[in-house]
């Protein structure tokens, strides 16, 4: 090695860096680096990778790109696994959900989870880089300081709104914040679902302070009423959480949302599943696409896809829907039919029947199974979004309507005001039924059974209809059945292990602190 | 009290022989010829001496002459051409050695032995002719990129192609934008000889570059004192698709839709078109090069044009090739300096065709015209909505309008050249200064255009939502520069001693420097509206390594040979504290014949033991980990479709930001680190008419580059290319030359080889039970099952293992759909019941050529076979069953005919991982045959001329239901075929 001391010079070229990559030192310099590495957190929930959906690879790997989006994959499994969706498609794993015999070495069980575990780590690396030392350091401050810092909560709150998914979907999962290294060797420890409850809940209100007060933010971004909103639906389903109840917090925090007075039911249904739903005051906190700046075959680009035929014909005119062509994926099953007594009533019960069977005789062929085709790529006035692949429509993560209902479902459940809760559903059924008093119920209608059948009415397709099944123990067991739960066509009871999703096998290979979650 | 000796040294034709090493036995003193092949040695010590005398090609002559003190003494010296090769000056890394001085195992295979035919890609000259390499074309379109393996791969997800060394700089051969193979940017009519560095003894002098084996791959020179000499070669070639997709034609297809689905008949069309037959064609080829060989006074030289105007058989496909080289070799300073200078240029135009369109001729409905009859869609026949004439998403497209409505071209440039400095000391001459001075620069760019009728392209519109009147169609560019540049010197001292005994020392030193840079562009539509904006940067990367090396070779009294070898390597690709790699190496060898019990023996011609050990280096990772940087943590600028937005309600205006994406890095990446033992025995008889080797090999690579998962929340990424686990790779060589007749009239060659490999996975890091591996497509992908991954690593397994559930059969053993077998006894089928099924790389590959004549004809041939090689059907497993005809109430999809043997209806997306269609792909393949006539001197005995016809892919016998079994990554889905080739060539030399 003594004649490596003969060319100092050369050596030095062995210390090649990217041209146009920057380092950590290089993006976090300024204001802009910053605003970019939290669009990237922002975009983790809508988007699949850096480079474009037709790249090779995107942010996670060992997954088809397009089905590893975030929102694609918590759909499928909080609605694919439930009597509100069926899909035709026999993509590896895709078939499970609702055959409801998944494995620990599914690829979209892995794919899912390892994108909310990257969520997480990509808000770990952004608070990390966030303290108020190192924005010191970097000399970053006054009002450029103070930007960092909102969007600091914001990505607590998101690193919040992941962790909820991973705590609902797979329960005890690897946990690490922002003080733990990026880049080493040593895999986290894992959390126990208690712990990650207590851990999500204190996070969510030791940001309220610095987050931005309700219906303040930019559209797209979190405001307190987002944390409220997540606190509800944590304290709702506390119990199955943790084993104890936590009604009263979740009416607290829901009516913190509805009192805040910056929502407003939008006065016509669809409109919440439009290209312009930006605009809807009922949104409190929704994941952005633009079919030409923000392009994924995830998110409502699949949601509106896979919901029309792959034929155009009589039935099926993709241009209704502002697309070119449908994937032929997702129907429903008769049950959620079933829930809309009279359909023209009911302006959220619209099914596409014509050439479609009710009953689904075979879950792989799109024929079988009304088609509640809720995310259009046209506007509230019916303009067709501005791409015909890439949909232009927000997918709505918290809404009024939904804040209502957790709301009156606490009330009922012991822990608020009836009257309100009363006065509340009936706000949702009357913009249902066309702004009319139609569709009111009476204080003897409100039972809790009523509300989860309306919980599916107002809010099917939109990624909760698992975690409402869970809550009334009808997940797994035969309280319930819907056609196929279970893989059989009457359907049939699971085992409760089911309520969970198992540790993908990848990571419990490579992360010897965790242990599978029991019956897998 | 010393003498003179000087002489000149010539050939069989008495024609000088220039750079002849003419060594006095037993002394340091020698010189080497003159371009005439004269020679002049000073002070040698008066009495009996002996001449060894010794050059490439040609067998080491020992000549005694009486050196009488302060005397000239003159001698003849007329070398023979080699023909047992024994002492055969072969190319080695840095160098050539005697074949006898060679410890380690290595190839060489000569441009008299050459694959004849239609070859216009240089590594078809030697497939089937060197044991342990592996040479799997990627189809028959033209300029198509094969992959080369020699002895197994010895890595899961870091590169596993060989180095290639041209003339001394190592080359660049990973695929080029425009240009998927880079090496066919060389004209395989200016290559002398391959040799094929295998076992670690040989290659470690390459450390990081070498796991994979080394080719070394010289180009043909100019001799001095030869007269010029003009050689052209011609070749005029005719290419045909010998078979066919095994689909439905249009009458058995209706036929078939009667049966199956009898609501369906109506979507059937009135045509009866063999759309395999409409996209392919009969292809012609010419391929010309000129060659000017000789010296002009002391400058020996070679000049070459080459020009190659080669047809795909798939329609709108052709590449034209035009290349130059130039090499010139003086000898100056008294014949103490070596000139060695080589320029090669190649410019290449490509046309490229839709490879898809052969997937859709296979599914496309024999009934349905290609022609609609109207307007619309070029005319072309498409599937249409009934709303507008617009067409269907997600339906078969034309094949036809596919390739005539796209023109996909590009231009590809590239220049590899060297000059190189042997400067032997004037105070010692045995001491000789080498320096190399390299370059290897490529400039790619290309186009493709897609007409506005193209149903693909129907949905495009611009970016500009404000733009309502653009639609369809789009136009996209690429370009792509490379420089890559080599500085190498060493040092290197020859010493022949005590009679029987050599030392040759070596050092030296190696900087290599690689620049990829490509801008970004915008992709238009088809009048030229913007369709997706262009990305904010452009493309550059850069790495650069840095060795020092040396090796020791002796040679004890003519029987035992020592190699020593140590490289240290640095590359940028590593953190700096894991940098530098140190590879050693050490081989010997015994030559058995030499011994005084052999000596005599008239059986044995060569008797030799080689043993070997040594550890190479692999440091190739981009394609794992997708960057020259992979330790370095990396925030990457988003594309424009990949921006974020909030709106903001006051001002009803949008904002987006650009993201920047941390990428997953491994602070601790360092070398992948193989270590190979190789034991071979080199043997002939009877005056070396038979003659060959046998090796035998293992090789345990570890500190894998493997891509394998992480745990999450330890990076950005949840799968990164790490160091952990080892494979193995062992196997058995066998080569045998064989000349079984020699005459005056009649004369018959043959050669054997023969190679056994088995690999293994050993382990990919610490485990739990019921993870099975990491699951891949080993580069491939499954067309038609979206997600769908047909092997796996699996430990205990081969790397190229299919993984796939069991077919359950009827008593008749017909296939039941969807029915597999329940591997793990849990009363559930899932993707736990998929099990390891057999190795797509093929366990035994086997060579054989021969080569007769008589007189002035010569009948030579090129067989070729792999065994225990598995391919999956991807073709039946998606088109094999009825979803094409019960799919869809709007168009139906031609089925291949083993639809009418499973008769699978509404079958799941699991058979995509049946083993049904994982079937045995063993083949023999006759590569070429080719008739040769020598017409002997033309043109008043001014020339020779050769004329010659060869069929290239004669023969193909398989029992694989598919088109072609050959395919490296064992899947098989619409492979471009390779055709059957009649050529008819001359060469003539004036």
């Amino acid at each position: 090695s003594s004649a490596l001391v003969v060319a100092p010079s050369c050596t030095k070229d062995l210390d090649r860096t990217p041209t146009y990559d920057l380092s950590t030192a290089t993006i976090y310099k300024d204001l802009a680096g910053y605003q970019a590495v939290a669009a990237k957190v922002y975009s983790g929930f809508a988007i699949t990778g850096g480079q474009g959906p037709d790249a090779t690879t995107g942010d996670i790997q060992g997954i088809d790109q397009g089905t590893s989006d975030y929102i694609r994959q918590l759909w499928s499994a909080q609605e694919l696994t439930t009597d509100e969706a069926v899909i035709a498609w026999g993509d590896p794993g895709v078939q499970d959900w609702h055959n409801m015999n998944w494995t620990s070495s599914g690829v979209l069980v892995r794919g899912l989870y390892s994108r909310i575990l990257y969520e997480v780590t990509l808000c770990n690396g952004f608070l990390a880089e966030a303290t108020d030392s190192k924005l010191s350091d970097r000399g970053i401050s006054g009002a450029d300081a103070a930007t960092v810092k909102a969007f600091r909560a914001e990505v607590r709150f998101l690193r919040a709104l992941a962790y909820y998914h991973a705590l609902d979907l797979y329960g005890n999962v690897p946990f690490s914040t922002e003080t733990d290294q990026i880049g080493g060797i040593t895999p986290p420890k894992q959390i126990k679902r208690a712990d990650l409850f207590a851990y999500i809940e204190s996070e969510l209100k030791a940001i309220d302070a610095d987050l931005v007060a309700p219906g303040q933010n930019l559209y797209g971004r979190a405001d307190k009423a987002a944390a409220w909103a997540l606190l509800a639906r944590l304290y709702l389903n506390a119990e199955v959480y943790t084993g104890t109840a936590r009604y009263a917090d979740c009416s607290t925090y829901a009516k913190k949302v509805i009192d805040s007075g910056a929502y407003s039911l939008s006065p016509k249904y669809g409109n919440l599943f439009r290209t312009d739903n930006y605009t809807n005051k009922e949104i409190i906190f929704a994941i952005a696409y633009d079919g030409k700046r923000t392009q994924t075959y995830g998110g409502t680009t699949f949601l509106t896809h896979a919901a029309v035929s792959g034929t155009a014909d009589a039935n099926w005119n993709p241009a209704r829907y502002g697309i070119g062509g449908g994937w032929g994926g997702i129907r429903t099953t008769t049950k959620l039919y079933e829930q809309f007594a009279d359909t023209a009533a009911d302006t959220r019960g619209k099914f596409v029947t014509g050439g479609q069977s009710r009953d689904i005789v075979s879950q792989t062929d799109f024929k079988y199974g009304y088609v509640p085709v809720k995310f259009k790529n046209v506007s509230s006035t019916g303009v067709a979004g501005t791409d015909p692949t890439f949909v232009d429509t927000d997918f709505p993560i918290f809404r009024l309507a939904d804040v209502y209902l957790m709301y009156a479902e606490a009330a009922l459940r012991g822990s608020g005001d009836r009257t309100l809760a009363l006065n509340y559903v009936n706000l949702v059924r009357t913009r249902a039924f066309k702004n009319t008093a139609a569709g009111n119920i009476t204080a003897s209608d409100l039972t809790l059974d009523f509300l989860l059948n309306e919980r599916s009415r107002e809010m099917f397709w939109e990624a909760t209809r698992r975690t409402d099944l869970i809550r009334y123990g009808r997940f797994t067991t035969a309280a319930y059945l819907w056609p196929w739960k279970g893989g059989v066509a009457a359907g049939v009871a699971v085992p409760d292990t089911r309520n969970l999703f198992p540790i993908p096998a990848a990571d419990l290979s490579v992360n010897s602190n965790l242990v599978q979650n029991p019956g897998y | 009290q010393t003498g003179t000796v000087s002489g000149r040294v010539v050939d069989e034709k008495n024609q000088g022989l220039p750079g002849v090493t003419v060594l006095v036995e037993g002394t340091t003193i020698g010189n080497s010829t003159n371009s005439d092949g004269t020679f002049s040695i000073q002070n040698v010590p008066a009495g009996p001496q002996t001449l060894a005398v010794s050059f490439v090609g040609y067998t080491t002559k020992r000549q005694p002459v009486t050196v009488v003190a302060g005397q000239n003494a003159t001698v003849a010296i007329a070398l023979a051409e080699n023909t047992t090769l024994l002492n055969e000056a072969v190319v080695v890394g840095y160098g050539t050695q005697r074949r006898q001085d060679v410890t380690g195992s290595l190839t060489t295979v000569s441009s008299k032995d050459f694959v004849q035919g239609q070859v216009t890609n240089p590594e078809q000259l030697i497939q089937g002719k060197a044991a342990g390499v592996q040479i799997t074309t990627g189809g028959g379109a033209p300029g198509a990129a094969s992959t080369i393996r020699i002895r197994g791969g010895s890595s899961l997800n870091a590169s596993n192609d060989p180095l290639i060394v041209i003339d001394g700089v190592p080359v660049d051969n990973t695929s080029v934008s425009g240009a998927a193979n880079a090496l066919s940017l060389i004209n395989p009519n200016d290559i002398d000889t391959y040799t094929v560095l295998k076992d670690a003894s040989a290659t470690a002098i390459y450390g990081s570059r070498a796991s994979n084996g080394v080719i070394l791959i010289t180009t043909k020179k100019g001799v001095s004192g030869e007269k010029l000499t003009v050689n052209v070669n011609s070749q005029t070639s005719l290419s045909r698709r010998y078979n066919s997709v095994p689909v439905l034609s249009a009458d058995q297809f209706r036929s078939t839709v009667e049966q199956v689905a009898p609501n369906q008949v109506k979507l059937l069309g009135s045509s009866k078109t063999n759309w395999q037959d409409e996209i392919f064609r009969s292809a012609m080829t010419y391929d010309n090069t000129i060659s000017l060989t000789g010296a002009v006074g002391k400058l020996p030289f070679r000049a070459s044009y080459g020009n190659l105007e080669q047809q795909g058989i798939l329609i709108t496909n052709r590449l034209i090739r035009n290349t130059g080289s130039l090499s010139l070799n003086p000898v100056l300073l008294d014949n103490h300096l070596r000139v060695n200078m080589n320029v090669k240029g190649s410019w290449i135009d490509n046309n490229f065709a839709d490879n898809g369109a052969v997937g859709s001729a296979i599914a496309f409905d024999p009934t349905q015209p290609v022609r609609s009859g109207n307007e619309g869609l070029g005319g072309y026949f498409e599937y249409l909505q009934n709303a507008g004439g617009a067409p269907q998403q997600n339906v078969p497209r034309n094949p036809l309008a596919q390739l005539n409505l796209t023109r996909d071209r590009s231009s590809v440039k590239r220049s590899i050249g060297n000059i190189q400095l042997d400067y032997s000391l004037h105070f010692l001459p045995d001491l000789h200064a080498n320096l190399n001075l390299g370059y290897d620069i490529t400039r790619g760019n290309g186009s493709k255009f897609v007409d506005p009728n193209a149903a693909s392209t129907y949905f495009n519109v611009p970016l500009d939502p404000k733009n309502t009147t653009s639609r369809g169609g789009s136009f996209n560019q690429y370009s792509q520069d490379r420089n890559n540049k080599l500085l190498e010197t060493y040092l290197n001292y020859t010493k022949q001693f005590g009679g029987n005994n050599r030392v040759e020392l070596l050092a030296g030193y190696s900087y290599q420097d690689f620049v990829t840079k490509a801008p970004a562009y915008a992709t238009y539509l088809a009048d030229g509206a913007v369709f997706k904006a262009a990305a904010t940067n452009p493309f550059r990367t850069q790495y650069t390594i840095l060795s020092f090396y040396g090796r020791a070779n002796v040679t004890i009294n003519d029987r035992y040979v020592f190699t020593g070898t140590l490289r240290n390597d640095a590359s940028s690709r590593f953190p700096s504290s894991n940098r530098n790699a140190l590879f050693p190496a050490a081989s010997l060898a015994w030559r058995i014949k030499e011994e005084s019990f052999l000596k005599d023996n008239t059986t044995f011609s060569d008797l030799k033991l080689r043993v070997g050990y040594g550890i190479t280096g692999q440091q190739d990772v981009v394609a794992a980990a997708g960057s020259d940087y992979p330790y370095i943590q990396r925030y990457t600028l988003n594309t424009p479709v990949s921006q974020y937005g909030f709106y903001d309600p006051k001002t009803g205006t949008f904002t987006y930001y650009t993201p920047y994406s941390p990428q997953g890095f491994n602070s601790n990446l360092k070398w992948e680190q193989t270590t190979t033992y190789n034991a071979g025995l080199d043997y002939g008889f009877l005056d070396g008419r038979l003659n060959g080797s046998v090796d035998v090999y293992y090789r345990k690579t570890k500190d894998l580059l493997a891509v394998i998962p992480i745990p999450l929340e330890t990076n950005f990424t949840n799968q990164l290319v790490s160091n952990v686990g080892s494979l193995e790779n062992k196997g058995v060589e066998f080569n045998l030359n064989a000349i079984p007749v020699q005459g005056e009239h009649w004369n018959w060659s043959i050669n054997a080889n023969a190679t056994y490999n088995v690999n293994k996975i050993l382990s990919l890091g610490p485990q739990v039970p019921g993870f099975k591996g990491i699951e891949t497509n080993s580069g491939g992908s499954v067309s038609g099952g979206t997600g769908t991954t047909i092997g796996i690593y699996s430990v205990g397994a081969p790397s190229s293992s299919f993984y796939v559930y069991k077919q359950v059969y009827d008593t008749n053993g017909k296939p039941l759909q969807d029915v597999y077998a329940d591997l793990n006894g849990d009363g559930v089928i899932n993707t736990n019941d998929r099990y390891l099924y057999k190795q797509s790389a093929p366990k035994v590959i086997l060579g054989f050529s021969s080569n007769a004549s008589y007189d002035r004809l010569s009948l030579a041939f090129t067989l070729r076979s792999n065994l225990d090689n598995y391919v999956y059907n991807n073709v039946n497993s998606q088109n094999g069953n009825y979803q094409g005809i019960l799919g869809s109430s709007n168009f139906l999809s031609n089925v291949t005919r083993d639809a009418n043997h499973t008769q699978f209806t509404n079958t799941t997306q699991a058979r995509y991982s049946s083993d049904y269609y994982i079937q045995n792909g063993s083949f023999l393949r006759m590569e070429n045959v080719t008739l040769g006539y020598n017409v002997g001197k033309v043109f008043n005995d001014k020339g020779t001329l050769r004329l010659t016809a060869a069929v290239q892919n004669a023969f193909l016998i398989t029992k694989y239901t598919g088109l072609d079994p050959e395919i490296f990554n064992g899947i098989d889905n619409n492979i471009y075929p390779r055709p059957r080739t009649f050529t008819f060539g001359l060469n003539l030399s004036l």
